[in-house]
């Protein structure tokens, strides 16, 4: 192994040397631990990070300075986040479904973790390999929409009970789009499995890499995915459940303390389980963009690009209005759906076309057309004009 | 007990416990949540018979995927079904959802 | 049978159980989601971790979702007393007597059992069934999923028996 290499499965190896000092019998758990730990260390880890970077962020968008008193520059603001946290008094309502108001957070936050069990996080650092490893993140990404429910459901609260539906309405219908925009990957990857996706994606031509991002089925179907992940994890633009201003905090408006900290936690990992995603599937996972810059070790590669997609919805959320209910379904099943069905036309087009010129300008035509058709199919009813109000002037 | 009839007693206790659900629950809701249990009672029966049946044979395995298919179709024009006499009848028990017409 | 299978087989019928004999609707439901879940547990323990993964995303993130829906827009979270007693008394013994038919088959089977049971086919193999020899079925589900799916959405519209208000 050269250096380089050496450097790149510095975490495998030291796996490998720590599992091969147990004794036999305690290897599998050992491993398996060894796999977990890491996990669980490094997310909630990294929502630390994000949640300073985000309200450091938002102030800089916003023109104000964000937190700054905590540590230098208010770096340690997450701490003093969690520690209050951790010593509020944990308030529940007389009226709640005790069980499964309780069990409400501890149900979003498994799937949550479940779901970075299958995510490649370098060359050979997969925590479970799987034939069907695709399938089951979105499996367990079912398990937010009931425990969306359950806080919504035993706060007995109309707020909560609103941003509950309103939660769940929004999950289901962009869950579509989600999974539909990462069938063509699967379709020209020809599996189901991650790690067998990203290395489909490892091949360079001219120095750049075969992203499928690079493709004209992957772009679009890269935005689709974007735009399906931020409202699969109630980012803004598309946070009408939490909806500060209309229903206070939808589903967890009852929680407080540490409760209402696993909520949280629980949306940033999901955000992060589905950056991770978008990675793998689009953005060549732990891959280098240019075979110039594959001596940089493939983690740093991973979490260079989830800290830039987290900066992307950062960004999207300090500078998008929140979109209106009504807009936010007809987008979802008059556009979003589809367009994705589309997108899988277009990649059909690009496995069977032999000739690359042609493979490129027949896809990307097909993407083209079905992105202005439906875009005039949206605005032309007049949806968008100049907007009339009923009981204002 | 051989494997398969454990798996196979595991199917008939959670189909007969849907069958008791559909047959003496008066909510339609609660009638529709007994034949989901059945069916995912007869998936089961699918799996375990697909696993030790004959060797290379997965038509057991693929006719599961059509069935939960099939259930899914089935709940949702059920439960839109419901909905409907819902706004008909104002009730859901089904014992008072007795007249065909008006 | 490990213990695992003995603990997965109890939390599927005691939850199935409970979905069925539960007055409170939501608590039926969320306890309905839970027989699932242990069912797509039972799929995983006989290798059929694909149809288990579709299992959940299916039903529990689905039909089950669906099901609480329907609970909350037909505002019916608690049944009228006495409903449940009374047929209880009614359902336990007919479920019984369906049990012990049903059981009676099951462990006269004369099939040839294989101890060790079949190996998962992979996604791929999978994949390659449903074009080649299970295409037409597959095209058929397809249509079925797209009517019913219509059929849904137009059952559900309200009706549009007076002209909508003028605003």
């Amino acid at each position: 192994m050269t250096a380089v290499e050496q450097v790149d499965q510095v975490f495998v190896t030291a796996k490998r040397h720590v599992v091969d000092l147990a004794p036999l019998e305690f290897q599998p758990i050992i491993s398996v631990l060894l796999s977990i730990i890491p996990i669980l260390a490094v997310f909630p880890l990294l929502f630390a990070i994000t949640t300073i970077l985000e309200r450091k962020g938002l102030g800089r968008i916003q023109n104000r300075l964000g937190p700054n008193r905590v540590g230098p520059y208010g770096i340690l603001q997450p701490v003093a986040d969690g520690l209050k946290t951790l010593f509020k008094e944990s308030v529940q309502p007389r009226a709640a479904e005790k069980v499964i108001f309780f069990l409400a957070p501890v149900v979003l936050v498994i799937p949550a973790l479940l779901a970075f069990s299958v995510i490649p996080y370098g060359r050979n650092m997969v925590p479970l390999e799987m034939d069907a490893a695709l399938l089951f993140f979105f499996a367990v990404g079912a398990g937010t929409e009931l425990a969306v429910f359950m806080a919504g459901w035993a706060s007995r609260n109309k707020y909560s009970l609103l941003g509950a539906m309103r939660a769940i309405a929004q999950m289901l219908s962009y869950e579509i789009p989600l999974i539909l925009s990462a069938v063509p990957v699967v379709m020209l990857s020809g599996t189901l499995s991650p790690a067998a996706i990203v290395s489909a994606q490892d091949t360079y031509t001219a120095t750049i890499a075969h992203w499928n991002v690079f493709k004209p089925w992957g772009f679009a179907a890269f935005i689709v995915f974007l735009i399906a992940a931020a409202a699969e994890s109630n980012r803004s633009p598309f946070d009408l459940p939490e909806g500060e201003s209309e229903i206070i905090a939808g589903y967890y408006i009852e929680y407080s303390g540490f409760k209402f900290a696993l909520f949280f936690l629980g949306e940033y990992l999901g955000l992060f389980a589905i950056c991770g995603l978008g990675i793998t599937l689009f953005l060549g996972g732990y891959t280098a963009p240019f075979s110039f810059l594959n001596w940089i070790p493939s983690w740093i590669w991973f979490f260079t690009k989830l800290l830039a997609l987290v900066c992307f919805f950062i960004w999207v959320r300090g500078t998008m209005p929140r979109v209106r209910m009504d807009q936010l379904m007809n987008f979802a099943w008059k556009f979003m759906l589809p367009m994705a069905l589309i997108n899988i036309l277009a990649a059909a087009a690009w496995r069977f076309v032999p000739i690359l010129g042609f493979r490129w300008s027949i896809s990307a035509l097909i993407v083209a057309t079905g992105y202005f058709a439906l875009g005039e199919g949206l605005t032309q009813k007049g949806q968008y004009g100049k907007r009339t109000y009923k009981f204002a002037s | 007990m051989s494997p398969l009839q454990a798996y196979l007693a595991v199917s008939v206790i959670l189909f007969a416990i849907g069958f008791g659900g559909v047959v003496t629950r008066r909510n339609a809701i609660v009638v529709l949540m007994g034949v989901e249990l059945m069916l995912n009672a007869a998936n089961l029966n699918f799996i375990a018979f697909w696993k030790f049946g004959t060797s290379g044979n997965i038509a057991g395995y693929i006719f599961v995927l059509f069935s939960i298919a099939i259930a899914a179709a089935e709940s949702a024009v059920g439960l839109a079904l419901v909905i409907l006499i819902y706004r008909h009848y104002k009730t859901t028990n089904l014992d008072e959802t007795t007249r065909l017409h008006g | 049978m490990p213990s695992s299978f003995y603990i997965l087989a109890l939390f599927t019928i005691a939850s199935g159980f409970f979905a069925m004999s539960l007055r409170n609707l939501v608590h039926c439901a969320l306890c309905l989601a839970l027989s699932f879940l242990g069912v797509a547990g039972l799929f995983l323990h006989l290798n059929a971790g694909f149809i288990a993964f579709a299992q959940i995303l299916v039903y529990v993130g689905a039909v089950a979702i669906l099901i609480v829906f329907a609970i909350l827009l037909t505002h019916n979270t608690e049944e009228k007393k006495g409903e449940s007693a009374t047929n209880l008394v009614l359902s336990i013994p007919l479920s019984a007597a369906v049990a012990a038919i049903l059981l009676n088959g099951a462990f006269s089977t004369q099939l040839a059992l294989r101890g060790t049971g079949n190996t998962a086919p992979s996604v791929r193999e999978l994949g390659t069934a449903l074009m080649t020899s299970y295409v037409v079925p597959l095209e058929i589900i397809g249509v079925l999923l797209t009517v019913a799916l219509l059929g849904a959405i137009v059952l559900a519209l309200p009706e549009r028996s007076s002209p909508p208000e003028a605003g």
